[in-house]
């Protein structure tokens, strides 16, 4: 009798959960999004701080060339990880015999860009402002909060992934300088680790 | 005991109903074959215990057309949220 209970409730947690959020995350998407991240980061360090004679008391300045060179290396970082996060999440949506566009996913979708989008056009009008040293952390923040937004409708973790972005923004936006290593450990290193993470919780 | 029983609803004794509002009570709404994929029945076994939810006022459904496709969209009622969440207390009490 209790055995039946107890095996209802479970059944009525995993259909609520299959039924509300987006589980087929995959870990592998986000160590790939991570090292795509740490590549764009590796060119753009090149860029910034390899021309020593615009270098001058700590402050740097940018040619619209290399404004340019920075905007293409950013989008091809963002194709690279957007590319391959559709790929393995596809990948883990097959192997779980769910579609990949449903309801969750829309609803998941239009959480994460809300603030992402509102993030990412501040930032361009940042750059082109010449405020360079906010976007960095900028796009750690919105990020975070793109992440905290949608994390109801998706695997818990997210969630503290978000937080942990925004407290990273908060803190490159104080020492200002460092925005790029801070990126890097934003975008970079914490989706490899929570990559992992995932991929070994929830390996099916 | 016996106090306890009285509150498990015998609508959700069935696996398949139970799944219904399990779902229908997390999600605005859900249509049709999303609930089919979701349980992983046949459209007539799901059909019928729709419609026996229905009965006891638990389940709303409305129907609509996209594409000239009709789409039915299926809600959980206020008092089908209330059951249900008797139900599960009640699977609580006994599980104590």
């Amino acid at each position: 009798m209790k055995e039946k209970y107890i095996e209802d409730l479970k059944e009525i947690k995993d259909i609520m959960n299959r039924s509300s959020r987006f589980i087929s995350l995959s870990g592998l998407s986000g160590i790939a999004a991570g090292i795509a991240a740490l590549i764009g980061a590796f060119l753009a360090y090149r860029i910034v701080y390899t021309n020593p004679e615009y270098q001058e008391y700590g402050r740097i300045f940018l040619t619209n060339e290399s404004i340019t060179q920075l905007l293409l290396i950013a989008l091809g970082t963002l194709i690279l990880a957007i590319g391959t996060g559709i790929y393995f999440t596809t990948r883990e949506t097959k192997k779980r015999n769910q579609r990949i566009w449903d309801i969750q996913t829309k609803r998941l979708l239009i959480n994460l860009f809300i603030p992402l989008l509102t993030g990412g056009i501040l930032c361009l009008m940042l750059l082109f402002k010449g405020y360079i040293g906010l976007v960095a952390p900028m796009t750690l923040i919105f990020y975070g909060l793109a992440l905290v937004n949608a994390s109801k409708y998706t695997l818990n973790e997210i969630r503290s992934l978000g937080l942990i972005e925004i407290t990273l923004g908060l803190i490159a936006t104080y020492f200002i300088g460092f925005g790029l290593l801070f990126w890097s450990i934003g975008f970079g290193v914490l989706h490899i680790i929570y990559g992992i993470i995932m991929q070994w919780r929830y390996k099916s | 005991m016996k106090e306890l029983l009285k509150d498990l609803d015998k609508a959700f004794e069935n696996k398949i109903r139970l799944g219904i509002m399990s779902a229908l009570v997390v999600n605005d709404y859900l249509d049709f074959n999303a609930l089919k994929d979701l349980l992983d029945v046949t459209d007539g076994n799901l059909a019928s215990h729709l419609k026996s939810l229905e009965k006891k006022h638990y389940v709303m459904y409305k129907k609509e057309f996209h594409n000239r496709k009709p789409k039915t969209k299926y809600f959980a009622t206020n008092n089908g949220r209330e059951a249900f969440k008797k139900h599960i207390n009640a699977i609580e009490q006994l599980l104590k």
